[in-house]
């Protein structure tokens, strides 16, 4: 049976052996999974569990990964004592990669960096963006805490195999048109709840060409479309990333020709517009055209989705020379402070202060609505993040856009929601 | 085990910001959570229910969003045993099993369903039994998986025996 990536890579996990046709979709299978991944919103409810079960110790303390990312720098007591929570938890476990302050970021943009996930790993996380590790070719998904205790006392999980829906993009990618713009499309074809159950499998020409950084935005956002994983091939891209990130081992890997699949979409990008999302749910999908000079009072540039070095760099050119219009907030957050510094090496740090834009910590910050930069009743903002709901982002009179970082940059020097060649 | 109440409607795509915004994320605790049900729809929404017996009824992709558990953890905090949903985001309906709340399914069913309906639901028979409008309507079993977890309380609750036994 010819197989897609998400049953490839379970198979390669399943703690007793299976053919394939125990692959098909639906069936259920128990799986060894590589790393376990909890935050400070949730690991709190895992360690909580953990204790219920009466489990003394975790499965493997180097393969768990405790990422102090959401509410942090503690934005309030409360806050601070889940994390105190959490830090004791890890000394007393004696878990490796506890992450907290100086050496912590966004997790999914931290673990990939790391090298903590890679190609064919699989992956569960109580946060639903884990299943960003897509991008570098590992079958990742969200769980709730207290499947992710299970999985931190046990070492493996249940999961259904899913169908898939192949997404094949040819073409080549315009200025100033990305990972973004691709994955807002696909949101827009297939509505919040269009994947729900199923893997998406990105592939073509136009996915070929991508950086895994763009991959990576791309299979952040398959959870927007309900879906479990948002899978891409391991290619030579892939495989240098993961060496980069210090990784040895790691092999190519792609699904076989003539695997099944629920549905294929196809996207020519020649000669695509970028794209934004209008409140309040990520499915609703217009063209930057149908949307500009909508005024803005704050714009993001961080989170998960886009905060890695490339966003970055999109946004400082865009920002370059310009100034932040006197009616905007601009708040950048680099993802990691891996990022940080390589965007104070390459000056984009000082052309964003030079226009006038707010540095921040590597951080959740405003992206769930938590701290760092919230919406008063009416006010509107322009994120490079993920999720756009009613009072996401504080307010429930408050709106958020969702769009590129370059559509962000150029948004934030005009006021107005706008493209930068307009500017 | 047979669950009596009247119902409180919500639409499609409730996400889990909605049923539990962020900045309540700061506690695990099923009261303090509980006490801020559904607060990112309606503020006031909270002060409808009444606990065990009040059924929350929802359309498509209920749950959506995050990962949080706090979202069933919120709803059954609140004193709400069961929801019924046209459908729900696939980490919701797995959560919900795992804290004990019990997520039925059953698709454009739904419709049969008004807000202040009064509700009878036989977990053994399958049936929700709507006494203000006469119909029945039936559900398939759980899935005996999903049902052992319900049934030790959760989860947490039934992992601990697995490692006990
Ligand atoms: S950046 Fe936003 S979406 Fe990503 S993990 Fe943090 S809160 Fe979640």
């Amino acid at each position: 049976m010819a197989l897609t990536l998400a049953q490839k890579i379970l198979k390669a996990h399943t703690t007793t052996p299976v053919t394939d046709e125990a692959l098909q979709p639906g069936a259920i299978v128990n799986c060894r999974v590589d790393m376990v991944l909890a935050n400070d919103i949730t690991a709190p409810l895992s360690i909580k569990s953990l204790r219920t079960m009466g489990a003394k110790k975790v499965f493997d303390n180097t393969k768990i990964a405790l990422v102090m990312d959401h509410f942090t720098p503690q934005k309030d007591i409360a806050s601070a004592e889940q994390v105190k929570g959490v830090r004791e938890f890890a000394k007393e476990q004696n878990i490796v990669h506890y992450y907290e302050g100086g050496n912590a970021g966004v997790e999914h943009a931290l673990l990939p960096e790391l090298g903590l996930v890679g190609p064919g790993d699989l992956v569960i996380g109580a946060d639903s963006h884990t299943c960003t590790y897509g991008g570098i070719g590992a079958f990742a998904t969200g769980m709730g805490s207290t499947d992710v205790a299970a999985g931190m006392a046990l070492g493996q999980s249940w999961f259904k195999v899913p169908e898939t829906i192949r997404v094949t993009v040819t073409g080549k990618l315009p200025e100033y048109v990305g990972g973004k713009d691709i994955i807002l499309w696909t949101i827009g074809q297939l509505g919040v709840d269009g994947a729900r159950y199923k893997a998406l499998e990105f592939d073509g020409e136009a996915i070929e060409a991508l950086s895994v950084e763009g991959r990576l935005t791309i299979a952040n956002m398959a959870i927007e479309a309900g879906g479990k994983a948002g899978l891409f091939a391991v290619d030579a891209k892939t495989l240098a990333y993961a060496q980069a990130a210090g990784r040895k081992g790691d092999v190519a890997l792609a699904a076989d020709p003539g695997a099944t699949y629920e549905r294929t979409l196809t996207l020519d990008v020649t000669n695509m517009e970028p794209l934004v999302a209008c409140p309040h749910l990520p499915e609703n999908v217009k063209p930057v055209s149908q949307v500009k000079g909508i005024t803005v009072n704050q714009v993001i540039i961080g989170s998960c989705t886009n905060g890695r070095i490339e966003d970055l760099r999109v946004a400082a050119a865009v920002l370059k020379g310009r100034q932040v219009n006197n009616n905007v907030r601009c708040i950048v957050l680099p993802a990691t402070p891996r990022i940080w510094k390589q965007a104070l090496k390459e000056g984009l740090v000082e052309i964003m202060l030079d226009a006038g834009c707010i540095m921040g910590p590597a951080s959740c910050g405003p992206c769930l609505g938590g701290h760092l930069g919230i919406l008063a009743g009416g006010e509107r903002a322009l994120a490079t993040t993920n999720r756009n709901f009613r009072g996401r982002m504080g307010s429930l009179d408050a709106e958020v856009y969702l769009a590129n970082p370059a559509i962000a940059a150029a948004t934030a020097v005009a006021g107005t929601i706008s493209h930068p060649a307009a500017l | 085990m047979k669950y009596n109440g009247k119902t409180l409607c919500v639409g499609d795509h409730i996400d889990t910001d909605a049923i539990i915004p962020a900045r309540f994320l700061v506690t695990t605790d099923p009261v303090e959570l509980g006490s801020h049900c559904m607060e990112g729809l309606d503020p006031e929404w909270i002060k409808q229910v009444k606990p065990n017996a009040t059924f929350l009824v929802a359309g498509r992709n209920f749950g959506c969003g995050s990962s949080r558990e706090h979202a069933p953890v919120a709803i059954v905090g609140a004193g709400i045993p069961v929801v019924i949903a046209h459908s729900y985001a696939r980490i919701f309906y797995r959560n919900a099993f795992n804290m004990g709340l019990i997520p039925l399914e059953i698709g454009d069913e739904v419709e049969n369903i008004k807000p202040g309906d009064e509700l009878e639901i036989d977990m053994t028979a399958g049936t929700i039994a709507n006494k203000t409008s006469g119909k029945v309507i039936t559900f398939p079993p759980l899935p005996e998986a999903m049902a052992a977890i319900l049934n030790a309380g959760g989860l947490a609750e039934y992992v601990k025996k697995q490692l006990n036994a």
